[in-house]
């Protein structure tokens, strides 16, 4: 190896270095400064304590947009499951023309600018008269969360052998029975870390919500954003903590169900 | 049997249909409202979008903005994605929780926190004036530059796993051979391993850059409203200018934009797939 080389491959590891660093300062930082006593986010904190978490308890509006946000990630992600994973059946098992096409389709709202669709899906509302906050939210985030099942359910049939099902019907199972004990046990793991990746987008999602909330129904990142235009104080850092705990997690139950590298598959 | 492979399309009816409704054809609408004037087709909004100086400001700011960041990551992804895949064990573990833990986190908490570390006594701002680049504390909140590393870091996976998707395929063996071959190093890296990489390079770029043209909330707390973009430019004309005229026209243009961006991508990934 010549000296050159030598230098390149230091500088790879030490930008590599730089860049965890990089990528973990805000969420370390937001941990700090949630523990810290400090109102005006002084870093290192003066001194450890929980005051902003026992703010929490107290913040208004906080839990109503906590749970809205949880309705609306688990139920919208629970219909794109249902929808996204015929539809990826009838993709890999069917015959018709324009597969490729409804592909691209399903998946384009994840490729297109979110605050375009938010404002699309809007007016559209608004012309059908569809007004109410909740009900806007969920019919949007499916939109949202569809890509992300298509997607993955899509790469997991496309490895599925399907002559099983028959193996299944000859051994005297109904079609139904076929599905369910041999298709969707072998999807198992593609349902999970798809549903995973569709909450998680629900739950953050920012530029579709803003369009739907009113004063009552609000989605935590809405309501976040609210705090922090409003009174930004550390009482946010020690929201962020908990959902930073949430993705930290999911991302442990993904690494434990298809392994870290596999979620990195791009 | 044949019947039935023909019947299973229709279970693709019921998601296609609902995203037919709810999405493509508000979208449609979207962009046959801009282009409707008090009767019928006119192009009357974009032209007098495009005759204000302050929309070239407005997409002036939107383009350097998204190349910045777009550039600043391919600066740190690209070695990035060269070490994740190289590293093995306990290196490589951290290396993809670092990459994939913040991809899980909402941009609204990331934002907040670069709120935190940019201000004049926050940890950037220490960190120079310990090492003595700065003589005092400076805020980079809400200035381009505090901006541009802001998106940057909330994009900077969007760059290293596409790349990384492409370098883990590399055989080795080729820079070896290379090598024996008595190839220089820096040849090599130009002749060898860079065109291989360039499929991974375009992907990234057209992610980064569709998503930092489209960035919404970073901008709104980095920046503040002094300092307009598409995006918040179309946010603001909705939600609190109430100008709907205004925020269909700049929606159009984002999404004309974004659509640019896939097309040029795939026919750019296209072209250097066949160089590979």
């Amino acid at each position: 190896m010549t000296g050159l080389e030598r230098l390149v491959q230091i500088c790879v590891w030490v930008i590599a270095a730089a860049a965890v660093i990089f990528l973990l300062t805000p969420l370390v930082v937001t941990i700090a400064v949630s523990f810290g006593n400090s109102a005006v986010f002084s870093l290192p904190p003066p001194e450890w304590s929980l005051r902003w978490y026992e703010r929490l308890a107290n913040t208004r509006g906080l839990w109503p947009s906590i749970l809205t946000s949880l309705q609306i990630a688990g139920l919208s992600t629970l219909i794109s499951l249902m929808l996204g994973t015929l539809c990826a059946i009838a993709i890999v098992r069917g015959t018709f023309p324009g597969r490729e096409a409804i592909t691209t389709f399903l998946v384009s709202p994840l490729m297109l600018p979110g605050l375009v669709v938010g404002i699309a899906m809007l007016q559209g509302f608004r012309l059908v008269g569809l007004r109410e906050a909740w009900m806007s939210l969920l019919i949007a985030h499916v939109v949202i969360t569809m890509p992300y099942v298509v997607r993955t359910v899509l790469a997991a049939l496309n490895l599925f052998d399907f002559t099983l099902l028959d193996a299944a019907r000859m051994l005297g199972c109904s079609p139904v029975q076929a599905v369910r004990r041999v298709l969707v046990p072998a999807l198992g793991p593609a349902f999970l870390t798809s549903g995973m990746f569709a909450f998680l987008a629900s739950m953050d999602n920012y530029p579709v919500s803003i369009f739907f909330t009113d004063a009552w129904t609000k989605t935590l990142p809405i309501q976040m954003l609210q705090y922090v235009e409003e009174r930004p104080d550390p009482t946010i850092a020690a929201i962020s903590a908990g959902l930073i705990l949430l993705a930290v997690i999911v991302m442990i139950i993904g690494d434990r169900l298809v392994g870290l590298r596999r979620l990195a598959d791009f | 049997m044949k019947s039935d492979r023909s019947l299973v399309g229709w279970l693709a009816a019921p998601a296609v249909f609902y995203l037919t409704i709810v999405y493509a054809l508000p979208l449609t609408w979207l962009l046959a409202r801009s282009m409707m004037g008090p009767e019928g087709f006119s192009l009357v909004l974009f032209e007098e979008f495009l005759g204000d100086p302050f929309s070239w400001r407005v997409i002036g700011n939107t383009l350097r903005i998204a190349g910045m960041v777009t550039i600043l990551c391919l600066l740190i992804g690209y070695p990035v994605a060269f070490a994740l895949a190289r590293a093995r064990g306990v290196v490589q573990v951290v290396l993809l929780a670092a990459i994939i833990l913040p991809l899980s986190i909402g941009v609204v908490v990331k934002a907040f926190a670069w709120q935190i570390v940019l201000r004049r006594d926050g940890v950037v701002s220490q960190f120079l004036v310990g090492i003595g680049v700065w003589s005092e504390p400076q805020r980079l909140l809400f200035t381009e530059i505090g901006l541009v590393v802001g998106a940057a870091n909330v994009f900077l996976p969007f760059m290293i796993l596409p790349i990384y998707s492409v370098v883990k395929l590399i055989d080795p063996r080729l820079m070896e051979a290379g090598a024996t071959l008595g190839v220089s190093p820096v040849s090599r890296f130009f002749r060898i391993l860079f065109p291989l990489t360039l499929p991974g390079i375009v992907s990234g770029l057209a992610f980064v850059f569709s998503l930092a043209v489209s960035m919404f909330v970073i901008p709104s707390l980095l920046i503040g409203d002094r300092f307009q973009t598409l995006a918040t430019l179309t946010g603001r004309s909705f939600l609190l200018m109430r100008n709907e005229a205004l925020g269909s026209v700049t929606a159009t243009v984002l999404l004309v934009l974004a659509v640019a961006i896939v097309l040029i991508s795939s026919l750019l990934a296209r072209r250097v797939g066949r160089f590979a």
